[in-house]
C-alpha cells in the first residue's frame, strides 16, 4: 500500500502542478510532494513500515530500500532548494519544470520496485523522457546540445538494455522453463537458464543501464547534461538516477549470480569500473569548468560502485554506503555549485575566483563537500572507499588496489586545484553587482545533505547497517 | 502462413535499404512508417489471431505507423527542410555497408543457439539487420530528424527481436514500452524545432560547442 503511494503521490501532485494558476503554490506544492515522500519513503526503506503489495510485478527488497533511502532523502532537499531556486527564475515559469520533476520522482521510484524486467525498463526510459526537459531548462544552444546528446544516446542505450532483457527471456525459452520477465519467477529457476543468452542478455543490460549510470565508455553525454543542467537537475541526476541505474544492472547481477555465473558478471563490471575511475582521473585534471568537474567526478563514483560488486564479499557492504554517501554528497555539491553559479553568472575559472568571500556559506559548504566527495575523513565516502580498497586487498589483488588508490589520488588533486582556485582569493568588482545573496533556503539544503554525509562516515545507525548487509547478501555478500 | 511471414520479414529487409538510400526527409519517414505497418501486420502473421496479439498490432501500427510517421512530417513541415544533404558518408557507400550488415547478420544468426522453431527462420537474421541498419543511420547522419529516424529503426530492430517473446511480455509492458517510445519522440521533436531555432538548421554538426 505504502509502495503505491509513493508511486501515485508525485503523479498526482503532478496533475495538480499542472492545473494550478499560481507560480509560488505550484512550487510549495513541489516542496510538499518531497517532504511527504521523504516522511514515507526513509520508514519504509529502514522496514518501519510495512512495504507489502499483491502483485509480483512490484515489490522492495534490500536493494531498492538502500536506493530508495537515497533518493528520498536527496528528492526532499532538492525541492526544498527548488522553491527559492524557481522564485529567482521567475520569468522561466515553473509549471513544466515541476511537472517534470514529479513525473520523474514517480518513474524512479518505479523503477525501484519494478520485479517485472520489462516494467523495469519502462520505469527507466521513463525517467529519460523526464529528466530531458529538466536538462533543457536554460534553453540556450548549449542546454540544448547537452539535451539532444542526452536524450538521444540513452534512448539508444537503453533500447541496448531492452535488446538484454529480452535475451535473458529467450535463456528461459531456450531452456524450455516458463518464459516470463519476472525477477523472482527468474532468479527461481536462475541455475537452468541457457547460459550464452543470459550471458548476452546480461552484457547488453550492464552496456544500457551502463550508458544511463555514465560508466566509461559510455558516459559521453554525462559532462554536458551535468553540465548545462541547473544545480538542482544535476544533483538529481549525479545523486538519484546513476543510484537507479545502478539498480537496474544490479538486477542482471543478480540474475548471473544465482546462475553460478558471478565471476563473469565481476569482471565486466571491474573492466568498465577500472575505465571510469581512469577517465574521471584524466578528465578532471585542469578542469576549468566546475560543473563539468563533478560529472568526472560522477564517473569516478559509479566507477566505484562497479567495483565494490566486482570484487565482492566486504566490499559490497561498503558499496552500499557508496551509493548512499555518493546521493547525499552529490546532492550538496550541485546544489552549493547551483549558488554559485548564480552569483557569478559563470562556471568557468576564468571568471569564478573568491568564492569564499563573496558566499562564504556556500563556499564554505563547496569545500566542505569536495573533501567530502574525495573521500577526505570522516564522511562517509572514506568509510566506504577505505572499506572497498581493504576488501581489495584481502581478496589479494594488489595491482587493482594500486589502481584504486592512485586514480582516487590524482581525483583528489585535480578537483583541489578547480576547487581551491574558484574559492579562494579575491573576486571581480562586477560580481558585488549581482543580486543574489545566500539564504537559508538556498543553502540549509545542501548544507543538510553534508551533515548527513558526514554523520553516515562516523555513525551508522542499527537498522540501515543490519539493511546494508542484506542488500549486499542478495549480491552474494555475506549477511 | 509461414512462408508469408517471411515474406513479411523479407519486406522488412528491403525497407531498410530504402531507409539507407533515401536522401529526401519524406521518403525517409514514409520508409519508417512502412517498415512499422509491416511489423504490426506481422504481430498478426506470425502469433495467430488473439486478444493480445490483436491488441499489440493495433497498438503497434497506430505508433509505429501512423501517429509517429505523422508526427515528425508535421515538424519537418515546421522546420521547412526536405532534404537530407551531405550525411557523413555517402548514400552508396551507405548502402554497400546496409548489404555487409545484412549478411553478416545472416552469418552471425546461424551461430546463434536457437530453439528448432526459430532455427531458419528468417525473423533473427532480419531483426539483426534492422538494428544494424538503425545503427548506421544513427551514426552516418547529420540531420536530428534522421538520427531520431536511426532510433526508431533501432527500436524496429528491438520489436522482431521481442516477437520470439511475444507470450513472455504482459500487454500492458509493450504497450508501455511502445508509449515510452512515442514520448520520447515527441521530446525529441520539441529539442529539434528548438535547435533549428537556435541554429537556423537541424544540422547536429552544430552542436559541437561543448566538449572537453
Amino acid at each position: 500500500m505504502w509502495i503505491y503511494l509513493l508511486i501515485l503521490l508525485p503523479l498526482l501532485f503532478s496533475v495538480l502542478v499542472l492545473t494550478v494558476p499560481s507560480f509560488q503554490f505550484r512550487s510549495w506544492l513541489l516542496l510538499l510532494s518531497g517532504l511527504l515522500f521523504a516522511g514515507i519513503g526513509v520508514p519504509l526503506a529502514l522496514g518501519l513500515l510495512p512495504a507489502e503489495v499483491d502483485t509480483l510485478w512490484i515489490g522492495l527488497d534490500p536493494l531498492g530500500q538502500v536506493v530508495l533511502f537515497a533518493t528520498s532523502l536527496l528528492f526532499a532537499m532538492c525541492a526544498w532548494y527548488a522553491v527559492e531556486y524557481l522564485a529567482y527564475r521567475q520569468e522561466r515559469g515553473n509549471r513544466i519544470f515541476i511537472f517534470c520533476l514529479l513525473i520523474f520522482q514517480s518513474s524512479m521510484m518505479l523503477a525501484i520496485v519494478s520485479r517485472h524486467l520489462g516494467l523495469l525498463w519502462f520505469a527507466v526510459e521513463a525517467t529519460t523522457i523526464a529528466s530531458a526537459p529538466l536538462i533543457y531548462y536554460n534553453r540556450n544552444s548549449r542546454s540544448i546540445e547537452a539535451t539532444w546528446k542526452y536524450m538521444l544516446i540513452c534512448s539508444v542505450g537503453i533500447a541496448l538494455a531492452m535488446l538484454g532483457i529480452l535475451f535473458i527471456g529467450y535463456s528461459a525459452l531456450h531452456a524450455q522453463l516458463p518464459t516470463v520477465l519476472i525477477l523472482d519467477e527468474l532468479l527461481h529457476h536462475a541455475a537452468a537458464l541457457s547460459p550464452p543468452w543470459l550471458l548476452a542478455g546480461y552484457v547488453f543490460m550492464l552496456v544500457g543501464f551502463g550508458t544511463k549510470m555514465g560508466l566509461a565508455p559510455l558516459h559521453s553525454w554525462k559532462p554536458d547534461a551535468y553540465g548545462e543542467a541547473s544545480g538542482l537537475v544535476g544533483a538529481l541526476l549525479a545523486g538519484g538516477l546513476t543510484s537507479v541505474a545502478f539498480l537496474a544492472i544490479l538486477r542482471g547481477v543478480q540474475l548471473m549470480n544465482a546462475a553460478g555465473q558471478m565471476a563473469t558478471a565481476q569482471q565486466t563490471l571491474l573492466a568498465l569500473g577500472l575505465l571510469s575511475l581512469v577517465v574521471a582521473a584524466i578528465f578532471v585534471m585542469r578542469q576549468p569548468d566546475f560543473k563539468r568537474m563533478l560529472a568526472y567526478s560522477s564517473v569516478e563514483h559509479v566507477g566505484i560502485l562497479a567495483i565494490s560488486v566486482a570484487i565482492g564479499g566486504a566490499a559490497l557492504f561498503g558499496g552500499m554506503i557508496h551509493l548512499i554517501g555518493n546521493a547525499l554528497v552529490k546532492g550538496t555539491l550541485f546544489l552549493a555549485a547551483g549558488n554559485i553559479h548564480r552569483r557569478f553568472g559563470s562556471k568557468h575559472l576564468s571568471q569564478v575566483r573568491g568564492a569564499l568571500a563573496v558566499l562564504p556559506m556556500s563556499g564554505a559548504i563547496f569545500i566542505a563537500g569536495f573533501f567530502a566527495v574525495t573521500g577526505t575523513p570522516p564522511a562517509a565516502l572514506f568509510f566506504s572507499e577505505f572499506t572497498i580498497v581493504r576488501a581489495i586487498f584481502s581478496a589479494d589483488k594488489p595491482l587493482i588496489a594500486l589502481v584504486f588508490l592512485a586514480t582516487l589520488a590524482i581525483v583528489f588533486i585535480g578537483m583541489a586545484q578547480t576547487v581551491f582556485r574558484m574559492s579562494f582569493g579575491n573576486a571581480d568588482a562586477s560580481v558585488a553587482e549581482n543580486p543574489y545573496r545566500d539564504s537559508w533556503r538556498t543553502t540549509l539544503p545542501p548544507l543538510l545533505l553534508l551533515l548527513a554525509t558526514i554523520t553516515l562516515g562516523i555513525y551508522q545507525p542499527e537498522p540501515l547497517v543490519a539493511l546494508l548487509y542484506q542488500a549486499a547478501a542478495l549480491l552474494g555478500g555475506s549477511a | 502462413m509461414t512462408s508469408f511471414a517471411e515474406l513479411l520479414l523479407l519486406s522488412v529487409l528491403l525497407i531498410n535499404f530504402l531507409l539507407l538510400g533515401s536522401s529526401r526527409l519524406g521518403a525517409l519517414i514514409r520508409a519508417v512508417a512502412l517498415q512499422g505497418v509491416v511489423l504490426a501486420v506481422l504481430v498478426l502473421v506470425s502469433q495467430g489471431i488473439s486478444l493480445h496479439s490483436v491488441s499489440l498490432a493495433t497498438i503497434a501500427l497506430a505508433l509505429k505507423g501512423v501517429i509517429i510517421p505523422w508526427y515528425l512530417s508535421r515538424a519537418m513541415a515546421d522546420i521547412k527542410i526536405r532534404r537530407e544533404v551531405e550525411p557523413v558518408i555517402g548514400y552508396i557507400p551507405t548502402l554497400l555497408l546496409g548489404a555487409v550488415i545484412t549478411a553478416l547478420a545472416f552469418l552471425f544468426a546461424q551461430s546463434l543457439p536457437l530453439i528448432d522453431a526459430h532455427a531458419t527462420s528468417l525473423l533473427i537474421p532480419t531483426a539483426l539487420a534492422v538494428l544494424g541498419t538503425g545503427f548506421l543511420l544513427l551514426i552516418t547522419r547529420r540531420k536530428a530528424i534522421t538520427q531520431v529516424v536511426g532510433y526508431l529503426v533501432f527500436e524496429n530492430g528491438v520489436f522482431l527481436i521481442g516477437l520470439l517473446l511475444v507470450d513472455a511480455i504482459p500487454l500492458a509492458i509493450e504497450a508501455g514500452i511502445l508509449l515510452d517510445v512515442l514520448v520520447g519522440v515527441f521530446v525529441m521533436g520539441i529539442v529539434m524545432n528548438h535547435i533549428n531555432r537556435e541554429f537556423s538548421s537541424i544540422n547536429t554538426e552544430n552542436l559541437c560547442s561543448l566538449r572537453d
